[in-house]
């Protein structure tokens, strides 16, 4: 039933909100709304509402890795988001939304790793993001990495120094320097129609989703499909190309918030 | 990130060209107690595939009324990658057994078998990159072989970018040093696009050259499944007549 009215309602370009198929939800960014957070944000895309916060402390760098920060991000999605939320250890769609962030955010190079090393091999700037996710209405994927970002642009790292091969925290911080903006933007496949910012509602009768995670200088730096149904050449360049055309749309609203 | 050379006077460090891909081998049916099953080597990855099912799903409350439930699990053994990884699943683990399961289910016809489990589970025996595009390869051989009827073959395979050069299926080092990994899963017949990923950085030129070249790997590697799967019943017939 839901299916048939969203597919039919799709095909003659409308959508049940009123909103264009290319068309985002009112996107609202505030940034650094908690004090405890070294940096944090929220963003609301429609009635999706999702916070990140951001945790900056010291320990040991990976093996492979001896002079670079440890990123982690990690994604909840609380019993109060949605009816169907259950308390419990994070599922495949929770994962997967962490994971496709921390790729975006990974792969564009944002963060220098090596700038925020301390002592090689000992002692390295641990970066956490945690994407609390407060209300689910849809596109958690791009309103999450849009939040990551917008936390992680109000972020105070605290300074450290070595000392005689140890770490003492000095009374002082500085802004996480971000050499990208990297923007995630989601394109929905219904039945023959492409779709950006898919609703709860859309997000149900959806065959397939494509991740497509641009950079400041128009590169791809992240792509997911996720979803039970293929996508042919001509919908994954169609797809690429809305998201190329998004992004900065997107990045200006991140940079004026 | 560390500057080795990986391509050296047009020739990769395991001595292919750009658009090479490593040596394979595919054989199906090789678990007996599985209702079907594959082994799959593709540079130094060992593969091993069982399929069960359609069966009864349990726990029951699982089953869908109008079609079967494919569930997949994308395993490594501890000893698969240096150093040893816990034989525990990894958010990574959790991640990919949802994306194969996502690039086998538009093969299948669930909807012919309600209330059933198909389970497809994968064990990495030994990891050389591209791990995810070898399992999906492997599972599709082992659905045909477990006698599951499917739209098209599923078949696997990633392309990258190293050293500024766009190349047909990375191996483990290419993986770690490389720019750019581009994993691709294609159903030939259907010109369907199956699993789509991406980590590293591409420019949209480079995307469309790297989509095609992994496409064209994805073509070769599925004559390799039919290939495969033609030799075993061959041989099957032939055993039987000799009887």
């Amino acid at each position: 039933m839901k299916r048939k009215r969203i597919s039919t309602a799709l095909a003659q370009g409308k959508r049940e909100d009123g909103r264009g198929l290319m068309d985002f939800r009112k996107i609202v960014i505030k940034k650094g709304i908690l004090e405890k957070a070294e940096g944090s944000a929220e963003v609301w895309l429609g009635d999706t509402r999702v916070i990140a916060g951001v945790k900056v402390g010291v320990g040991e760098p990976y093996q492979d890795t001896p002079n670079q920060a440890v990123l982690t991000v990690n994604a909840e999605f609380t019993p109060i988001a949605s009816p169907t939320f259950e308390p419990g250890p994070p599922d495949e769609t929770s994962i997967e939304l962490a994971r496709v962030v921390d790729r975006g955010i990974r792969s564009s190079e944002a963060i220098d790793f090596e700038k925020y090393c301390i002592i090689p091999g000992k002692a390295v700037y641990v970066i956490f993001i945690d994407i609390c996710i407060l209300n689910y209405a849809g596109n958690l994927i791009d309103a999450s990495a849009l939040a990551a970002l917008a936390a992680l642009q109000s972020t105070k790292v605290p300074k450290y120094v070595a000392e005689g091969g140890e770490v003492k925290p000095l009374d002082a911080s500085e802004p996480l320097e971000l050499r990208d903006l990297p923007i995630a933007v989601t394109v929905g496949k219904i039945d023959g129609s492409l779709i950006v910012d898919p609703t709860a509602d859309e997000e149900d009768v959806m065959g397939t989703r494509f991740t497509v995670t641009v950079n400041q200088e128009g590169n791809i730096c992240a792509l997911q499909k996720s979803g039970p149904e293929g996508l042919t050449l001509e919908e994954i360049r169609k797809a690429i190309n809305i998201a190329l055309e998004k992004a900065p749309e997107i990045r200006k609203l991140l940079m004026e918030s | 990130m560390s500057k080795k050379k990986l391509i050296v006077k047009g020739v990769r460090l395991d001595g292919r060209k750009w658009n090479e891909l490593r040596p394979i081998k595919i054989e199906g049916g090789v678990l007996p107690n599985a209702d079907g099953s594959a082994y799959l080597e593709q540079g130094r990855n060992r593969i091993i595939v069982g399929v069960f099912g359609p069966r009864e799903l349990h726990p029951k409350h699982l089953a869908k009324p109008h079609k079967a439930v494919l569930r997949c699990r994308y395993h490594m053994a501890p000893f698969s990658v240096d150093p040893r990884r816990s034989p525990a699943p990894s958010r990574r683990d959790t991640e990919l057994s949802m994306v194969i399961r996502n690039a086998l289910e538009p093969a299948l016809f669930l909807e012919r078998y309600p209330r059933a489990s198909i389970d497809v589970f994968v064990e990495i025996l030994q990891a050389d990159g591209s791990t995810r595009c070898a399992s999906i390869t492997a599972a599709s051989v082992a659905l045909v072989d477990a006698g599951i009827p499917m739209r098209d073959l599923v078949a696997a395979c990633s392309a990258g970018k190293i050293d500024s050069e766009v190349v047909l299926d990375l191996n483990d080092i290419e993986d770690k040093e490389g720019e750019a990994d581009l994993p691709v899963a294609y159903m030939p017949k259907l010109g369907k696009v199956t699993l789509l990923q991406m980590d590293g950085m591409l420019s949209p030129e480079e995307f469309d050259k790297a989509l095609n070249l992994a496409l064209e790997g994805c073509n070769k590697i599925y004559e390799l499944q039919r290939e495969a799967l033609k030799s075993r019943y061959v041989k099957q017939g032939e055993g039987r007549s000799a009887e």
